[in-house]
């Protein structure tokens, strides 16, 4: 058979809402380029209504996942990573693109990954770590529990893949359902890391993800009344007050952005800003 | 377009002496529905876009079309007084929102509604002969319509014998409407096909018809409780058979699609076939009703986005 050239299969980078992955109702996209300033894809470019369709679909998923238990959550997410594991190549390719050099991406992907499987192993130590008894006076047992916050907003850094699931992973690893709006510059990663969850038993609509452009999106997203929280890790430094005052409209809970090294030792502090605690005072002895 | 037309408007009769036979050959007569037209007509206009001003307009007028509807078998007086109470006001932060239309609730909650909202202008319809399978001897389904209309109903939903119908026995459904009528006395009579059951568009036709020679003052697609229930070609063609009815015999017949309709885009996809199918003479709360229950919160929800400019949340408005 003589050699005939191929047509390439090109991938289709569209939104991921709900489980599923739908263009923008707007029907707009825009021109990804990679560093060197060439074109590497067309994303799609979501609208508010995108945002609004996103936050509903998270709302729906938001209480089915936060009634599983820790445990369950925990297994389902070190799922996503080994889906992860398996597609070391692929982000690779799209961190190189992206402008990583060839070990800084591979390193990069396996820092993602490692990062993933610890926030995975923080879903059942949240509640002992963040939870207390407290010593009361009175014939009661006191005690509080962290609960998830609901629907969370996320803003996503440029740090196209550890940033992403620096910022993902400990949003939803407590039972919280998140909206993010992807890196403008570099939001390839974060569709490919949408076909990971939509493949690894994650429920359809705890993880949204939207891309476009961030100063277009992040207004509709503070201002949701349906968002419980918002995490502004990408945001731009003069949009972030705005941002904030939106946010306000429903107390939401913010989360400041703050000059962050992805690559450093995360803590948890971002998976205690969106926790509520639940504190029950239950009659003992007499 | 304009829908199939009786060649001879003479032979309507309307509440007059009947016969099996001649109400047969009649129902029978009317010419067939173009399924696969009524199904493209139904889509084409759902695909209206009603922004800004017309879409305020339109969420407004869609509040004040709807009957607040719940029918469990949970329901308690307290939960009927709580649904009266939103429906005379649905917004307690804004006076600017419509009444509903009426409140629809099971016969023996009906005085408790017609209590809650005495003196605000929003009606009771119960629904009544045996809701929703319509499976009970006449003297009973007259029986449950009395009792409705004796404890303050203003509107009655009663539902047709789909298995009589089906079986083509139409003098004994259409008696069952006449007598049902006369038992309703000055309270308004609506109509329930189950269309869902009814399993064709002819058949949607010929209730409709027959439901409306037998004097019926709104006609109703569903009961809510068998799914498919409201569905836009349904209620075309329904929307087509008032239309053709007024021009026959000059009665006005109203509509009420019921079931199914949740949101806000939905509402104002049956507010536009309404006025291109049927004409603006239909769009007020008058001869166009929307029975629903989680609507009314979308409406809510919706009418708020557009009054401060930020999307609002289910949290905000009352469940019941």
């Amino acid at each position: 058979m003589s050699e005939r050239a191929r047509l390439g299969v090109r991938k289709t980078y569209k939104l991921f809402i709900g489980g599923a992955f739908p263009r923008s109702e707007s029907g707009r996209s825009y021109v990804v380029n990679d560093a060197k300033g060439r074109f590497l894809a067309n994303a799609s470019r979501a609208s508010r209504k995108d945002v609004r369709d996103a936050v509903a679909a998270a709302r729906k998923a938001s209480g089915g996942w936060a009634a599983r238990t820790p445990y369950n959550r925990g297994q389902i997410l070190y799922r996503v990573a080994e889906m992860l594991e398996g597609r070391r190549a692929q982000f690779a390719d799209e961190l190189r693109a992206a402008g990583a050099g060839k070990n800084a991406a591979a390193s990069e992907v396996d820092e993602a990954i490692d990062r993933w499987v610890w926030y995975a192993g923080w879903a059942d130590k949240l509640g002992a770590v963040a939870g207390s008894a407290n010593p009361v006076s009175g014939p009661f047992f006191n005690f509080s529990t962290p609960e998830p916050t609901g629907v969370v907003g996320i803003v996503a850094p440029d740090s196209p893949l550890l940033g992403l699931v620096s910022v993902v992973a400990p949003a939803i690893v407590s039972g919280n359902a998140a909206v993010v709006v992807a890196s403008e510059p570099a939001p390839l990663p974060a569709v490919t890391l949408a076909e990971v969850l939509a493949t690894s038993d994650l429920p359809g609509g705890v993880v949204n993800l939207l891309t476009g452009r961030r100063g277009e999106l992040a207004p509709w997203l503070a201002s949701h009344m349906d968002v419980d929280a918002i995490d502004l890790a990408g945001a731009s430094p003069d949009a972030v007050r705005e941002l904030e005052e939106a946010a306000a409209g429903n107390l939401k809970r913010v989360l400041r952005p703050s000059r962050q090294d992805w690559s450093a030792e995360p803590g948890t502090a971002r998976m205690t800003a969106f926790l509520e605690t639940k504190t029950v005072w239950h009659p003992v002895g007499v | 377009m304009r829908g199939p037309r009786l060649g001879d408007a003479g032979v309507v009769a309307t509440e007059t002496r009947t016969s099996a036979g001649e109400l047969r050959a009649f129902l029978h007569g009317l010419p067939g529905v173009d399924q696969v037209g009524a199904d493209e007509r139904a889509a084409r206009l759902a695909t209206r876009s009603i922004k800004t001003s017309a879409k305020a307009e339109a969420i407004d007028l869609a509040i004040s079309m709807v009957d607040l509807t719940t029918l469990e078998g949970a329901d308690t007086p307290g939960k009927v007084r709580a649904l009266c109470a939103k429906g005379v006001r649905p917004d307690p932060a804004d006076p600017g929102v419509p009444k509903v239309a009426a409140i629809c609730v099971y016969p023996d909650l009906a005085g408790v509604a017609a209590e809650a909202v005495r003196g605000t202008g929003v009606g009771v319809a119960s629904v009544a002969t045996a809701f929703p399978s319509g499976r009970a001897p006449l003297e009973a389904k007259l029986a449950d319509t009395r009792a409705a209309v004796a404890a303050g109903a203003t509107e009655i939903d009663m539902v047709i014998d789909r298995g009589a119908f089906l079986a083509g026995d139409y003098l004994k459904v259409h008696e069952e409407i006449v007598a049902t009528r006369q038992a309703c006395g000055d309270a308004h009579l609506k109509v329930i096909f189950e269309t869902g059951e009814l399993a064709t568009y002819d058949n949607v036709r010929r209730a409709s018809w027959l439901a409306m020679r037998a004097g019926a003052d709104f006609i109703k697609t569903s009961t809510g409780k068998v799914a498919p229930a409201a569905t836009l070609p349904v209620t075309l063609v329904m929307l087509e058979a008032v239309r053709d009815f007024r021009d026959a015999t000059g009665r006005q017949v109203g509509v009420k699609p019921a079931g199914g309709i949740r949101t806000t885009k939905d509402a104002i996809r049956y507010l536009v076939l309404v006025n291109e199918t049927a004409g603006p003479d239909w769009l007020t709360p008058r001869w166009f009703r929307l029975g629903a229950s989680s609507l009314l919160n979308d409406l809510l929800m919706q009418r708020r986005k557009l009054a401060t400019g930020v999307y609002s949340g289910p949290d905000h408005f009352t469940k019941d």
